[in-house]
C-alpha cells in the first residue's frame, strides 16, 4: 500500500544507535545475579555427578536408608495432618457461620509465628519425665517411676509429625481459604439448585475446585518439613538435615554432606514440581468473574461447638500453649537477667543480620523482577525462576552449597595475596557475616521476588508506557512511577525475609562466624544443653517477630476477595 | 522536510507470529487518521511501533522528517515527543490530577509546569479537579485528565488507543465530541486506533481499514462508505444484504435483479452486497416480497423481508426505511434498488 516516493529519504535522528528499549544491560545484570544466587544450588546438584567417596559409601551402607525412611514417614504424616487440618479449618471459617468464626479467620494463622523447633522445646519441657504433666500424674496416682505407667514418648517420629503439623497447617489453610473465597458463589449455588446438599457441594464441587491450592499448600508445608533441622535434631529422629549437619560439622566431610544434600534435593524437586503443576492450572479455576458475599451456612448447637473445637485445637496446641510456656520460662529465667546478659547482643545480631538480608534480598528481587518486566523473554523468565528456587531448598543444603564455592574463592584469594602480595589474609568470606547474608539471600530470595512481583502488578504496562511517552527513561520511570506505588509492598516483602531470617536455624548454625550467636542459634544450643527455661527469652523474641508477617497476611487475606466485604 | 508521521513498510511479529505486514501510512500535520479493524488485525501494534514502545522488525518510522525507527536506529519513546492516550487511561494512582498532568513537564520551573497543567485541565473542562485523585474520578473524567496529560508537553503527534472503549454509550458520544474538538483546536497530528466504524467515521479525516496485519483501504470516510474496495470493507462499514451469483455477460443475476460486474471474469462466483438503505418498498399485491416484521429503530425502521423470485432461492433481506410509516407485517411489497449502494466483488477464495 502507498509506497513512499523515493524522494522521501529522511536523515537518522541524532545518529544514535539503540537497542529496542535499552536491552543488553538488563539482561547481563539478570544473568550475573541469577548466576551468583543459583550457584549454591548448582554446586550441590553437581555432586550427583561426582563419583562417590569412601565416606559416602559408608553413609550409604549405614544410615542412608534410615534417613530416607524417616524423611518419607515424616512427610507422609505431616502431609496427611496438614491437609486435613488446613482444609477443614479453611472450609469451616469461610463457608460456615458460628460463634467466633470471624476471629478464627486470622487466629488460625497464629501458629505460623512459631518455629517448629520452639514448639518442640516447649512440649518437651511440658511433657517429659520431669515436666509438670508427668510430675502431676505421678503425684496424683502415687506412681514412683517411669516403670509404673505408660506415657507417650514425645521425642520420636510421631512427636515430630505432631509438632510440625501444628505449625505448618496454616500453609494449607491459607491457600485453601483463598481458593474457597475465589470460587464463584454461582458455582456453589448452581450445585445447590442441582440438588446438592451443603456437605455434598463441598465434597463434589468446592473441594475439587480447591484441589490445586490444597496440593500447593501441602507441597509448601512438606518443603518446610524437609527444611526442619531443630525439631528432628532435638527429637533424635535422623533425617537428611541432621545427617548433613553431622557429616559436615561432626565428621568434617563437606563432599559427603553435599552428596546427602543432592539426594535431599531430589525430594524437593518432586515437591516443587507438584507445587508448580498444581499452581499452573489454578488460573483455570475462576469459572466466572462474578462474586457476591459468600452466603455462609449458619450452624448452631452441638455442630457449632464441634466446629469451634476443631478450629481452636490447632490454635491452642500450635500457639497458645507453647507461647504460654515460653512466657513462663522467660519470667522464671528472670527477665532482667536476660536483659542484662547476652540477650540484647543476641537480639542485635539477629536484627542486624535479618535487616541486611532483607534489604539485599528486596534489592536483588526488584532488579530481577523489573528486568523481567522490561524484557519478558523466556531466558530472563527462567533465570528469575531459577534464582527463586532457593526457597524450596533446605537451609542446610544451601549452607553446604554456599560454603563449597565460597571456600574455593577464599583459597584462590588467599593464594593470590600470599603469592603476589606476600600478605596472609586467611579466609575472607567463609565463616563471615557476608557469607551468611549470601546464604540467606539465596534461601529467601523467592519471598522477596513474590512480594515484588505482586506489587509490580499494580503498575499496569500502560502506566509504564505512559511514563515513557511522557519523556521518562527506564530508571526514571522506576523512580517516579514504580517505587512510589510499590513502596509499601517492598517493605512487606523485606519484612517477610527479615522474619524468615530471624527464625532460620540450620544455615545459621553451619555458616555463622566463630563465637557468633543469634537468637535462633542460642535457643538451639540452650535447648540442646537441656537448659530449656533459659531458652524462653530468645525463643519468645523470635515468636514475637514472627507475629509481624501473620498480621500482614491476615490483612491481605481480608482484602483478597474481589467485591467481598472488607 | 516532511512534517507529521510516516510509517514506511512496517513489519512486526511477536515470537515469530507476524502481526503487522508492510504497513505504510502518512499522517499530515494536523490530520487525524484512524486505524480501524477487528481485534487482532495489528492496529494496536502499529500504534505502539509509532510510539516507540515496540521496535519494528522491518520498515521505518519517520517523525517530523527524522528516522526514529529503522535503519538500525530505535529512538526510545521518551525521546520521541509523542502523546499516547491509553485504553485504560493509565493515570498514576499515587499522583493527584495536577501531578499527573505535570508529569511530562519535568525540566521546567515549577510555576511554569503548574500553569501549563492548569491550562490543559481547563481545555478539557477539568479545572475543578486539580487536587482530586484518579480513583475519585469517573471514567469520563479520567479520560479527560489522561488527554490533558498526553497533550501537556505539546507533542507533535498524538496516539490514541481505543480511547473511548471504557465508557458507556451516552458518555462516549459526549467525550468523543469533546476530544475531537480539543485535538482539532491544538492542531496536533493524530493516529487513533478503534474497532468501531462509526467512531472512526466520526473522528477521522482518513481511515485506514486493517485486516490480518495489512491496510486494506486508506481513504476518507465518505469514500470508504460509498466506494469500498472489497466485501470486507463494505460489510465493516454497515450491515449489508449478501447474495451470490455467477458472472454471465458482465453482470450477476440475483433475486434483487441484475447488477453489472465490471472487470470480473466471466463465469466466476461473485458476491453482491446491497446496503439496507438501498432498498425502497412499495406496497403491491403482486409483489414478490413479504414483510416478516418491521421495527422502528429511532429515526429509521428496519424491515425484514422474505423475497421469493421464480427460479431463485428464497432469500431474507433487510431494508432500512427513513421517516414515514413502515409496511405492516404480512404485507406484500415490491422492492426497488438504488444500484449506487450495491457492490459486486469476486467471492472470497476462502
Amino acid at each position: 500500500m502507498n509506497p513512499l516516493p523515493p524522494s522521501l529519504e529522511a536523515p537518522p535522528s541524532k545518529g544514535r544507535r539503540r537497542q529496542a528499549l535499552g536491552g543488553r544491560g538488563w539482561s547481563v545484570a539478570v544473568f550475573v545475579l541469577v548466576g551468583v544466587v543459583s550457584l549454591p544450588v548448582l554446586a550441590v546438584a553437581a555432586n550427583l555427578l561426582v563419583p562417590a567417596g569412601d565416606v559416602w559409601t559408608h553413609l550409604a551402607s549405614t544410615v542412608l536408608s534410615a534417613y530416607v525412611a524417616n524423611s518419607i514417614w515424616l512427610m507422609l504424616g505431616v502431609g496427611c495432618c496438614v491437609a486435613i487440618g488446613g482444609v477443614g479449618t479453611a472450609w469451616l471459617v469461610t463457608m460456615c457461620r458460628f460463634g467466633g468464626s470471624r476471629t478464627l479467620e486470622w487466629a488460625l494463622l497464629l501458629p505460623m509465628a512459631m518455629p517448629a523447633y520452639v514448639v518442640a522445646y516447649t512440649y518437651t519441657g511440658l511433657l517429659d519425665y520431669a515436666g509438670p504433666v508427668q510430675s502431676g500424674l505421678r503425684a496424683l496416682f502415687g506412681w514412683r517411676s517411669a516403670h509404673d505407667y505408660w506415657f507417650p514418648e514425645l521425642r520420636s517420629l510421631g512427636g515430630a509429625v505432631g509438632v510440625m503439623s501444628m505449625v505448618l497447617y496454616p500453609y494449607v489453610y491459607m491457600l485453601a481459604r483463598a481458593a474457597f473465597l475465589e470460587q464463584s458463589v454461582c458455582v456453589l449455588e448452581a450445585s445447590r439448585t442441582l440438588g446438592c446438599r451443603p456437605w455434598r457441594a463441598f465434597l463434589q464441587v468446592a473441594l475439587p475446585l480447591a484441589r490445586p491450592a490444597v496440593a500447593a499448600g501441602v507441597a509448601l508445608a512438606l518443603m518446610e518439613t524437609l527444611n526442619d533441622f531443630g525439631t528432628v535434631h532435638y527429637f533424635a529422629v535422623d533425617t537428611f538435615t541432621t545427617g548433613i549437619y553431622r557429616t559436615w560439622l561432626g565428621m568434617g566431610q563437606p563432599a559427603a554432606a553435599a552428596q546427602l544434600g543432592a539426594v535431599l534435593m531430589m525430594f524437593v524437586l518432586a515437591l516443587v514440581l507438584t507445587e508448580r503443576l498444581s499452581r499452573g492450572s489454578r488460573r483455570f479455576h475462576h469459572t466466572t468473574g462474578r462474586y457476591r458475599t459468600l452466603p455462609r451456612l449458619p450452624i448452631t448447637g452441638a455442630m457449632a461447638a464441634a466446629a469451634l473445637a476443631f478450629c481452636l485445637l490447632p490454635i491452642v496446641l500450635g500457639f497458645a500453649v507453647p507461647a504460654a510456656i515460653l512466657a513462663v520460662w522467660a519470667v522464671e529465667g528472670g527477665a532482667e537477667r536476660a536483659l542484662n546478659g547476652e540477650f540484647l547482643s543476641l537480639a542485635g545480631n539477629s536484627v542486624i543480620l535479618a535487616a541486611v538480608a532483607g534489604l539485599v534480598a528486596v534489592a536483588v528481587a526488584l532488579l530481577l523482577v523489573y528486568a523481567l518486566r522490561l524484557h519478558p523473554r523466556p531466558a530472563v523468565r527462567s533465570g528469575v525462576r531459577l534464582a527463586s528456587l532457593g526457597y524450596a531448598i533446605p537451609g542446610s543444603v544451601i549452607a553446604v552449597g554456599t560454603l563449597v564455592p565460597l571456600t574455593a574463592v577464599d583459597r584462590a584469594l588467599a593464594g593470590f595475596a600470599q603469592d603476589r602480595l606476600g600478605w596472609s589474609i586467611g579466609l575472607l568470606l567463609t565463616g563471615s557475616i557476608a557469607g551468611l547474608v549470601y546464604a540467606y539471600v539465596v534461601r529467601f530470595l523467592a519471598v522477596a521476588v513474590n512480594g515484588v512481583e505482586a506489587s509490580l502488578g499494580k503498575v499496569t504496562p500502560s502506566m509504564e508506557a505512559a511514563a515513557r511517552t511522557l519523556g521518562e527513561g527506564g530508571l526514571g520511570t522506576l523512580r517516579r512511577v514504580h517505587l512510589p506505588i510499590i513502596r509499601g509492598s517492598l517493605l512487606s516483602a523485606g519484612l517477610l525475609v527479615f522474619v524468615d531470617v530471624m527464625k532460620e536455624l540450620p544455615a545459621t548454625l553451619i555458616m555463622r562466624p566463630f563465637n557468633f550467636d543469634t537468637l535462633a542459634t542460642r535457643t538451639f544450643t540452650l535447648a540442646s544443653d537441656e537448659r530449656l527455661a533459659d531458652a524462653g527469652a530468645p525463643a519468645l523474641a523470635i515468636v514475637l517477630a514472627g507475629l509481624l508477617p501473620v498480621v500482614l497476611l491476615s490483612r491481605t487475606i481480608a482484602r483478597s476477595r474481589p467485591g467481598g466485604a472488607q | 522536510m516532511t512534517d507529521g508521521l510516516v510509517l514506511d513498510s512496517i513489519g512486526h511479529d511477536y515470537d515469530g507470529v507476524p502481526v503487522v505486514k508492510g504497513v505504510s501510512l502518512r499522517i499530515r500535520p494536523g490530520e487525524l487518521v484512524c486505524l480501524l479493524g477487528p481485534s487482532g488485525c495489528g492496529k494496536t501494534t502499529t500504534l505502539r511501533v509509532a510510539a516507540g514502545l515496540e521496535a519494528p522488525r522491518l520498515g521505518r518510522v519517520i517523525l517530523n522528517g527524522k528516522v526514529v525507527s529503522g535503519d538500525g536506529i530505535h529512538l526510545p519513546p521518551e525521546e520521541r515527543h509523542v502523546g499516547f492516550l491509553f485504553q485504560d487511561y493509565a493515570l498514576f494512582p499515587h499522583l493527584d490530577v495536577m501531578a499527573n498532568v505535570a508529569f511530562g513537564l519535568s525540566g521546567k520551573p515549577r510555576a511554569e509546569r503548574e500553569q501549563r497543567a492548569r491550562q490543559m485541565l481547563a481545555q478539557v473542562g477539568m479545572s475543578g479537579y486539580v487536587d482530586a485523585w484518579p480513583h475519585q474520578l469517573s471514567g469520563g473524567q479520567q479520560q479527560r485528565v489522561a488527554l490533558a496529560r498526553a497533550l501537556a508537553p505539546s507533542p507533535s503527534l498524538m496516539l490514541l488507543d481505543e480511547p473511548f472503549s471504557g465508557l458507556d454509550k451516552r458518555l462516549r458520544d459526549q467525550v468523543r465530541d469533546e476530544t475531537l474538538h480539543v485535538l482539532k483546536s491544538t492542531r496536533v497530528s493524530t493516529l487513533m486506533v478503534t474497532h468501531d466504524p462509526e467512531e472512526a467515521m466520526f473522528m477521522a479525516d482518513r481511515i485506514a481499514v486493517m485486516r490480518g496485519g495489512e491496510i486494506v483501504q486508506l481513504a476518507p470516510p465518505d469514500e470508504l462508505y460509498n466506494h469500498p474496495r472489497d466485501a470486507f470493507v463494505a460489510s465493516f462499514f454497515g450491515e449489508v444484504n449478501l447474495m451470490a451469483g455467477v458472472v454471465r455477460g458482465g453482470a450477476v443475476a440475483t433475486p434483487l435483479g441484475r447488477f453489472a460486474a465490471p472487470g470480473l471474469t466471466e463465469g466466476i462466483v461473485a458476491e453482491v452486497l446491497a446496503r439496507p438503505e438501498a432498498l425502497t418498498l412499495t406496497a403491491s399485491a403482486q409483489g414478490h416480497a413479504t414483510v416478516l416484521t418491521a421495527r422502528r429503530l429511532g429515526r429509521s425502521s428496519l424491515v425484514h423481508l422474505r423475497l421469493e423470485m421464480p427460479e431463485m432461492a428464497i432469500c431474507h433481506l433487510h431494508a432500512r426505511l427513513g421517516g414515514g410509516a413502515a409496511p405492516a407485517e404480512g404485507e406484500r411489497v415490491e422492492i426497488a434498488v438504488d444500484s449506487s449502494q450495491v457492490f459486486v466483488f469476486p467471492a472470497a477464495a476462502d
